[in-house]
């Protein structure tokens, strides 16, 4: 680590325990499960529209799900075999959402898929077709959010994108997939960021990644010598640099406005994960049907990193890395601040799902909550320079004029208000009421 | 000594008179104008700004109807018809009568008969919890149990029941101002007409999953079976999404339904144990007349197949 | 795996180790230093003071939340502890225990149950308690016993500095004769003055404030603006008549400010939540100190101050706000291509 002090963004921010159990161990494929099940809502938009039937034989990387409109995204079959019941199942959403299980069956691949580890690094396709082919191969945003990346990639008119981010900060404790992905494919994701300037045609690209990754910023600073277009820059850990927002501020001192996209500042962010699955999508044809996922938690026998068939029960993934520990408390989808708490094992892996984090008992449940004592550390801890105390009071007092005039809409969901709040309270979980009610009075 | 009181006393006095009269003026020219009736029709309602009506409270209440003058949709569910009665002839107009409705509980999902299937941790509000995901039991449609509903009452007309878990209305305090129906994340709660003689029959179910599905998430779930429907002879029970629902519009309170529910989720009220008996007798009486009827005509179609074409 | 379920719950999953009573137990070990000073200063009295305030507080605030609010007692989390230390610290170490209960009684009563315990109160509670003490005895709460480490002044009792001080210069003496009178700054610096028992050492104090700073339970704000501003004023009075107004060092070393700028006016509860806000009810303290300490007849004013700033915290929660994310527009010059 250098001398000086590395970049971060400005406001609020929180420094959580940074917990990387997983971090030096190799991406490793998980064996192939029975049976996957896989949603056909896995992104943000509409859901997708099922073109198979009970009982159609599929192979590995064939459509089974269109998108339905722009804002969607392909579904792609992540093994072959037979395709079983179409029903509603319990997704990592917690609420139930049409699902297509299918029977595995060998591993048959469709033909022109390429499957080898050579790498590609002339980019033929034009800007237009490489978005196209992005839309094709079902790629989202693999960060957590899973926004369909070829609608990020489609610039509104008007709006002139001069830098492209690569998002390659991880600052969810215990995760590791992206780490890895730096680590052992730095040359693919250099491709897939090329990928991305080229359909972007922009010129500058900035890899952001803490300073907790020493190895992988390492790697970047070597293989980018000959660069001059795409540079990478250490970041201070501080959570929630990973946030689209902060992660700009941090890196280009830019601030998206209230309401605004990356765009409305000239830049496009996009996650290592997704850079990668772009190359591979873009370069090696292959469609987003499999994904790094860590599985990681302070009780976990062998914590890993897996290359994932996507739709794969979370319970197959738990195996793999040692069964579930007597203990289990909790199961988190995702990381321990932003993810969401799973109640069935047999919940799929989606796009989005970056981690598995199992929390033994003692630390699963919350403690006492106290009365407010105004410290104010939630204000200081708040990335988007809100005041959640407040927000916390005009949602359960169901005050949303005067919550949405506090910006309400703003808050980033990231939790570190929760966390740091020494009376425990809930503040977060009214943050959240309070927008979806806000939402809902919209729509009245 | 004394000059200094007297000074004190003087120019004190002169200070509240000259504020004395300053506010004289200036409460007369703010005088707020407002329609006598409307504060006489306000202390005739029960003044207990619940909403129930529609309106922020009673003063905007009485503001409405006072203005428009008609009382059709302008109606207090607290007071009901008596207090409308006097509203109305406040108004000098035609009073409007309404049915007085109550507030039902449309889950018998109890601890009894619906497993948990995962222990929630988090804040306890069924609206934190339903926005979180679908629930700590399998059914994605049952009551929560934080008692939200309880909070907003403004009448102590509800309390949550420790044995099943669910929430209880309190029949003689409900007004029906609708207030629980609004707060419910999972629509559970419903206004219901109270009924000839208080008598109610409703689905305590929302369920809308495949029988088997359904089954297995609550013991006393509503399968979709459709034996109600099929019993019912005033077209008052209709299936949508494998639910019965009961329209108490059409429901003539026969009772014939009640028994046909194999998981008793059709719930009575203020119903005599002699009238459910009255309408299962019934009903089987009407089920035998129709098997008869199906019978003979079985047995005339076998008759006039059995007949040899007439040339 | 067991069969037991699984728990559920919003994000985050994780929490800082940081909560309410650790809070409260690292405000209190920071206390212990000027205790400590006070026993050796004052000998038994302040000790026992000490004890009767805090029992005397927890026992008021366990009766009331248990028998008149009918709450689960709150007294765990340490609030009713630091409540009776600070109101023992505001108090002399001769005072009778009977004034210690009613001063605890005002405090925990009036000053903080009565809005609905902790979090709920605007004023201080141990200021509440001390300012009605002040008005109800005044005499038991201003006969300072002699400390032992005072060797100037030759009494039973004696009055504090910012007392001789006002008493000299209404009687026409110059600050110059008056000082000769005191101790060294080094002296107020380290406590061998007159006093309540914990205001007496600003090193004592200083080592508490340096505690909670790296023990990050408080921010710099509230202490360096209130201390600055008091700094600043004084100093302008006193380059403008050297002879009437004391040094800014000697306002700031003697009486209450030292403890009021680090555990009366940073208590969380009373003060503002944002650091614009902590700057302003700094700075609103440290003028009305000073006015209270120049031109008002108490001699000293801190009590007073931070009481009428605990007021203002609601209408500064309202306006002090801290910059919020995409409010200010970047002026990077790319950016403005971008946008053209």
């Amino acid at each position: 680590m250098s001398l000086h002090k590395h970049k971060t963004f400005s406001i609020g921010g929180v420094h959580p325990d940074d917990n990387k159990l997983s971090a030096h161990t190799p991406i490793t494929p998980l064996e192939l499960p029975k049976m996957v099940i896989i949603p056909i809502t896995q992104h943000i938009g509409a859901p997708a529209k099922i073109i198979v039937q009970r009982g159609d034989a599929v192979k590995a990387g064939q459509i089974i799900a269109t998108h339905e409109g722009f804002v969607s995204s392909n579904i792609h079959s992540s093994v072959s075999g037979k395709v079983g019941i179409i029903e509603e199942v319990m997704d990592s959403t917690g609420f139930k959402h049409t699902a297509i299980s299918i029977r595995v069956k060998g591993d048959e691949w469709v033909e022109n898929i390429d499957r080898t580890d050579t790498l590609i690094e002339e980019i033929v396709l034009a800007p237009k077709e490489i978005v196209a082919r992005i839309m094709e191969s079902g790629v989202v945003g693999m960060g957590g959010a899973a926004f369909p990346s070829h609608v990020k990639l489609s610039v509104p008119e008007g709006k002139h994108v001069n830098h492209l981010i690569i998002n390659g900060v991880e600052c969810e404790p215990f995760l590791t997939a992206d780490h890895r992905l730096m680590v052992e494919k730095p040359k693919e994701i250099i491709v897939g960021i090329k990928v991305l300037m080229k359909a972007l045609a922009v010129d500058k690209a900035i890899i952001g990644i803490e300073d907790n990754k020493a190895d992988a910023i390492e790697i970047f600073e070597n293989l980018l010598v000959n660069e001059p277009g795409i540079s990478v820059e250490a970041l201070e850990v501080q959570y929630p640099q990973g946030g689209e927002k902060q992660l700009i501020q941090a890196l280009l001192n830019r601030e998206v406005p209230s309401g605004g996209l990356p765009s409305d500042v000239g830049v496009i962010v996009h996650n290592v994960g997704t850079t990668y699955a772009i190359y591979q999508a873009v370069q090696k044809n292959k469609p987003l049907i499999e994904r790094v996922v860590t599985v990681t938690g302070k009780s976990v026998k062998q914590p890993s990193n897996f290359l994932v068939r996507i739709g794969t029960p979370v319970i197959d993934v738990l195996i793999g890395a040692g069964g579930v520990p007597e203990d289990t408390g909790k199961i988190v989808s995702g990381g321990p601040m932003m993810g969401k708490a799973i109640a069935d094992l047999n919940v799929p892996v989606a796009k989005g799902t970056s981690g598995i984090l199992l929390i033994p008992k003692e630390d699963s449940m919350r403690e006492e909550v106290y009365n407010c004592v105004h410290c104010g550390k939630c204000i200081e801890a708040c990335p988007m320079g809100l005041e959640p105390y407040r927000l916390l009071l005009l949602a359960k007092k169901g005050n949303h004029s005067r919550a949405k005039e506090e910006h309400i809409v703003d808050c980033i969901e990231c939790g570190s208000c929760s966390f740091v709040c020494p009376s425990n309270r809930p503040i977060l979980d009214y943050i959240r009421l309070g927008k979806t009610q806000l939402r809902k009075q919209k729509k009245q | 000594m004394s000059t200094e009181i007297i000074y004190t006393v003087i120019s004190l006095t002169a200070i509240g008179i000259i504020a004395a009269v300053v506010i004289y003026f200036v409460s007369k020219k703010f005088a707020v104008q407002e329609d006598p009736r409307i504060s006489n029709v306000e202390s005739v309602l029960p003044n207990t700004n619940c909403g129930g009506c529609g309106q922020p409270g009673c003063h905007a209440f009485a503001v409405a109807v006072v203005n428009t003058g008609d009382l059709s949709n302008l109606h207090c569910p607290v007071g009901g018809n008596s207090v409308m009665k006097r509203v109305a002839d406040i108004l000098g107009v035609q009073a409007v009568e309404k049915d007085p409705y109550i507030a039902v509980v449309r889950c018998s999902g109890s601890f009894e008969y619906r497993k948990k299937t995962s222990v929630y941790n988090g804040t306890s509000s069924c609206k934190i919890e339903a926005n979180l995901y679908s629930g700590d039991t399998g059914c994605a449609y049952g009551c929560l149990g934080h008692g939200d509903c309880v909070d907003v009452c403004d009448f102590d007309a509800m309390y949550m029941d420790e044995k099943t878990g669910l929430p209880v209305i309190v029949e003689y305090k409900c007004t029906a101002c609708n207030a629980c129906v609004k707060e419910c994340p999972k629509d559970i709660l419903e206004l219901w007409p109270k009924g000839k003689k208080n008598q109610r029959v409703y689905v305590a179910c929302l369920n809308e999953e495949k029988g088997s599905t359904a089954r297995k998430e609550c013991a006393v779930a509503c399968s979709g079976c459709s034996k109600c429907f099929e019993s019912c002879r005033y077209d008052a029970i209709s299936m949508v999404n494998n639910l019965a629902h009961i329209d108490p519009e059409k429901c003539k309170l026969c009772m014939e339904c009640v028994g046909t529910c194999d998981v008793h989720n059709i719930i009575t009220t203020n119903v005599t144990p002699e009238k459910l008996q009255q309408g299962d007798e019934q009903r089987l009486k009407h089920e035998e007349r129709a098997r008869k009827k199906r019978e003979a005509e079985k047995l005339g179609a076998q008759q006039s197949n059995n007949e040899p074409p007439q040339a | 795996m067991s069969t037991e379920l699984l728990t559920i719950s919003p994000s985050p999953h994780i929490h800082s180790e940081l909560t309410v009573p650790q809070i409260m137990r690292a405000v209190i070990i920071a206390m212990v230093p000027a205790f400590l000073f006070s026993i050796y200063n004052f000998g038994l009295g302040a000790l026992y003071v000490t004890t009767f305030s805090v029992i005397f507080c927890v026992a008021f605030e366990y009766l009331i939340a248990r028998y008149l609010l009918n709450k689960s007692a709150s007294i765990y989390d340490g609030s009713a502890v630091i409540t009776g230390i600070l109101l023992a610290f505001n108090v002399p170490s001769n005072l009778p225990w009977y004034v210690i209960l009613i001063g605890s009684a005002v405090s925990i009563g009036i000053g903080k149950m009565s809005f609905g315990g902790l979090g709920n109160n605007p004023f201080n509670p141990a200021l509440v308690g001390r300012v009605f003490l002040l008005l109800s005895f005044p005499v038991q709460m201003t006969s300072w016993p002699v400390a032992k480490a005072t060797l100037s002044l030759d009494a039973v009792t004696s009055a504090t500095p910012l007392g001789v001080l006002k008493e000299g210069l209404r009687a026409g003496e110059s600050v110059d004769v008056l000082m000769a009178k005191m101790p060294s700054y080094i002296d107020f610096f380290f406590g061998l003055q007159s006093g309540s028992i914990g205001e007496m050492s600003a090193f004592a104090l200083l080592l508490g404030l340096g505690y909670m700073l790296y023990k990050k339970i408080i921010t710099w704000h509230i202490p360096v603006s209130m201390l600055i501003t008091i700094f600043v004023l004084t100093g302008i009075f006193w380059l403008s008549d050297p002879n009437k107004y004391a040094t800014p060092l000697f306002h700031i070393l003697t009486g209450g400010v030292m403890l009021g700028a680090v555990f009366m006016a940073t208590d969380y509860v009373t003060s503002p939540f944002t650091h614009r806000g902590m700057l302003i009810f700094g700075f609103g303290i440290g003028l009305l100190t000073v006015l209270i300490r120049l031109f008002g007849s108490y001699p000293e004013g801190v009590s007073f101050a931070i009481l009428i700033m605990n007021a203002f915290v609601p209408l500064i929660n309202r306006f002090a706000k801290e910059p919020r994310y995409g409010a200010k527009r970047a002026k990077d010059k790319e950016l403005e291509t971008v946008r053209h």
